[in-house]
C-alpha cells in the first residue's frame, strides 16, 4: 500500500499534466526514493492511482535503467564502462572493486552495503575513468583511491 | 578569437548566477526580442544565420522552427523542449554549458519559445547530471522572480512556464520522438515520422526539440545578428563549436573553437598531442556513433560538410582517440555493446542485429572468431543503415563498425588467425 506521503507527492505531479498516466515515471521515482526499489505490489498501487494497467506500469518500470525492480544495497556503485573510460582503464578499477567486495556487476554484497552496476557514459570523458556512488561523481580514478572512497559509504 | 558560449564559464566554480549574467549583458536580448521583434522575425534571423543543430544531426534550426504552424489560439498549446539528455559515449559538452551558464540556456529558450509561440517548455535532463540539475533549478527560480518567466514576461503579452524533467536513464531518450514518449510517461521508443514533432509532438501538439548548445546560441544571435555568427567560423557554416577530446592525450578537455579548425590542430594544439609512449591510430570525431577518421584525415576541417566528405560525421564534435596500445577490436566491441544494450527493441535490425554483432565481436576479441564473421559484420552494418529502422540508433551503431572493419581489417584478421587478441 502506498503511504499518504507517497500518494500526495504523486498527486502533485499528476496536476501538472493533461492526464494522470503521464506521471508514471515520476511515480516510479517517488516510490523508489522512499523504498529504494519498486516491488510488484508498488507497480499495482501505481497502476491503480494512475488508472492504467499493471502491465503498462511494469513496461515503463522495466524499460528505464534507473528504476530498480529488485532490491539494491544501501549504496549503489555505478562504474562507467563506455569507450573513453575503457581506453583510460575502467576494467582494472572494476576488477579491483569486484574482488574487494566479492561481487560482480549486477550483484549486492551479503551485508546489503553495496550494489555494483555498470553505467553508460557519465559525460566525464576528459576526466576518465569515472564512476558514481549514489549521486556523487568521482573521476580521474585510480586503484589507490578506491579503498578510501568506499570507506565513506556505510 | 571570440568564444561567445563559454567566455563566462569558469570550470570548477559555481554556475554563473543571475546578477553576474545580467552584468555581462544577459537578458538584454530577451527584452530586445519581446519589444522590437515579431516572433516570425526571430525565426527569420535564426534561418538567416543558418545555425545548424548542435546535438549531432546538424539540421538547420530556423527551418525546424518554421515548420511549426502559426496559430493564434492559445487554448491549443505548443511546446519547446531542450534536449539535455547527453549520453553519447565520449560526449561531455552540454554538461559544460549546463553547469557553467544555465541562464544563457534559459534566455535562449525563452526567446525560442517566443519565436514559435510556445507557452510551455521542458528541459529533458540526463538523471546523472545532478550538479547541472541543481544549477538549473536555482536559475529557473531566479528567472521567475525577475519576471523573465511566468505571465506577461517583461510587460509583454507573452507567457512561458519552464520545467526541468530529470530522466530515468536510457540513451534512446535523446532521440527526439523517443524523448516525447518519455516525457509523456511511456517507454522511450521512437515514433514514426511523419508526422514530424513540429506538427504533432508532445501530447499531439506542435513541438520543437533543440539541443542545449543550439539553444544557448539564440540570445547571441539576437544581440549580434546573422552576419556576426557567420563570421565566427572559418567555413561556410556559421559559428563556433564546442569541441572535446578524450583518450590517451596529454590534455583531454573541451574548447570552444571556430568551425573549420583541423583535426590536427584540435589534437595537437589543444589536447596537447598524444600521451608519451602512445601513438594515434584513429578517432571517432563526434561521439560513438560516428565513423572513424585515421591518420590520413588529420588535416580534415572540423565542420559538418567537410567531415561528411571524409566519410564520417561531425556529430557532437567530441572526439574519442584510439591509440596504438588499445585493441581496435576491443574498442569497437565496447561501442557496439553500448548500442546493443541501449537499443529500445522497437524494430528488428536494431533489436536482433546489434546483439548478434556484439557477440561476434566478443568472440573475435576472445580468439574464437571465424573469418566469415567479418562478412557477417559488414552485412549487419549495411542493414543497420538509414531507411531500415525507425530511428538513427542502429545507423549510428553502423558507423564505427563499418569504418572500423575497413581501417582495421588487418587487426581483425590477426585476431582470427592467431586465435587471440594481440594486445593481451
Amino acid at each position: 500500500m502506498l503511504t499518504e506521503e507517497e500518494i500526495k507527492e504523486i498527486t502533485e505531479e499528476i496536476k501538472q499534466y493533461p492526464y494522470p498516466s503521464v506521471a508514471c515515471i515520476d511515480a516510479l521515482k517517488i516510490i523508489q526514493h522512499h523504498r529504494g526499489w519498486v516491488s510488484d505490489e508498488s507497480v499495482k498501487d501505481i497502476a491503480q492511482l494512475l488508472n492504467i494497467s499493471n502491465e503498462e506500469v511494469d513496461s515503463v518500470a522495466t524499460f528505464y535503467s534507473r528504476i530498480y525492480r529488485k532490491p539494491v544495497g544501501r549504496n549503489v556503485i555505478l562504474i562507467c564502462d563506455s569507450v573513453s573510460c575503457m581506453v583510460m582503464g575502467y576494467e582494472s578499477l572494476y576488477e579491483y572493486i569486484s574482488k574487494k567486495l566479492g561481487i560482480s556487476f549486477g550483484c549486492t554484497t551479503s551485508d546489503g552495503r553495496f550494489t555494483l552496476l555498470p553505467i553508460s557514459c557519465l559525460g566525464d570523458c576528459d576526466n576518465a575513468p569515472a564512476m558514481m556512488i549514489n549521486y556523487d561523481h568521482f573521476n580521474r580514478l585510480s586503484i589507490e583511491m578506491i579503498d578510501e572512497l568506499l570507506a565513506r559509504y556505510k | 578569437m571570440e568564444r561567445p558560449l563559454t567566455k563566462h564559464i569558469k570550470p570548477g566554480s559555481d554556475a554563473y548566477n543571475l546578477e553576474d549574467y545580467r552584468q555581462a549583458g544577459g537578458y538584454v536580448s530577451l527584452r530586445k526580442a519581446l519589444k522590437n521583434m515579431e516572433p516570425g522575425e526571430v525565426t527569420n534571423l535564426v534561418k538567416a544565420s543558418n545555425l545548424l543543430g548542435r546535438g549531432g544531426a546538424g539540421f538547420p534550426t530556423g527551418i525546424k522552427w518554421s515548420l511549426v504552424p502559426v496559430e493564434g489560439d492559445r487554448s491549443k498549446p505548443k511546446y519547446l523542449i531542450c534536449n539535455a539528455d547527453e549520453m553519447e559515449p565520449g560526449t561531455f559538452k552540454d554538461r559544460y554549458l549546463l553547469e557553467g551558464n544555465p541562464h544563457q540556456l534559459i534566455e535562449g529558450m525563452i526567446i525560442s519559445a517566443y519565436a514559435i509561440q510556445a507557452e510551455k517548455a521542458y528541459i529533458f535532463l540526463r538523471w546523472a547530471y545532478k550538479k547541472a540539475e541543481a544549477g538549473l533549478r536555482k536559475a529557473i527560480d531566479e528567472a521567475y522572480r525577475a519576471g523573465y518567466l511566468g505571465k506577461n514576461i517583461l510587460g509583454s503579452d507573452f507567457n512561458l512556464d519552464l520545467y526541468v524533467h530529470s530522466s530515468a536513464g536510457r540513451y534512446i531518450c535523446g532521440e527526439e520522438t523517443a524523448l516525447l514518449n518519455s516525457l509523456e510517461g511511456k517507454r522511450a521508443v521512437p515514433r514514426t515520422k511523419p508526422p514530424f514533432p513540429a506538427i504533432s509532438g508532445l501530447f499531439g501538439r506542435p513541438t520543437v526539440v533543440n539541443n542545449v548548445e543550439t539553444l544557448s546560441w539564440i540570445s547571441h544571435l539576437v544581440e549580434n545578428g546573422a552576419d556576426w555568427f557567420k563570421g565566427l567560423s572559418m567555413t561556410a557554416t556559421g559559428g563556433t563549436k564546442l569541441f572535446g577530446v578524450s583518450g590517451k592525450v596529454k590534455n583531454p578537455g573541451i574548447w570552444e573553437l571556430p568551425l573549420g579548425i583541423t583535426v590536427r590542430e584540435l589534437l595537437e594544439e589543444h589536447a596537447g598531442g598524444m600521451t608519451s609512449g602512445y601513438k594515434f591510430r584513429g578517432a571517432l570525431p563526434g561521439g560513438a556513433s560516428t565513423d572513424f577518421l585515421i591518420e590520413e584525415h588529420l588535416d580534415v576541417k572540423m565542420d559538418f560538410s567537410t567531415v561528411a566528405a571524409a566519410g564520417s560525421r561531425l556529430g557532437t564534435g567530441t572526439m574519442i582517440i584510439l591509440d596504438d596500445k588499445t585493441c581496435p577490436v576491443a574498442f569497437i566491441h565496447n561501442v557496439e555493446k553500448f548500442f546493443a544494450l541501449e537499443s529500445c527493441g522497437w524494430c528488428t535490425p536494431c533489436r536482433e542485429g546489434l546483439p548478434w554483432v556484439e557477440k561476434m565481436l566478443a568472440s573475435i576479441e576472445e580468439g574464437t572468431g571465424k573469418m566469415e564473421y567479418i562478412d557477417l559484420l559488414n552485412f549487419n552494418a549495411k542493414y543497420f543503415g538509414p531507411g531500415n529502422t525507425f530511428c538513427a540508433h542502429a545507423p549510428g551503431a553502423a558507423e564505427p563498425l563499418q569504418s572500423g572493419l575497413k581501417y582495421f581489417h588487418d587487426d581483425f584478421v590477426k585476431h582470427i588467425d592467431e586465435k587471440k587478441c594481440p594486445w593481451r
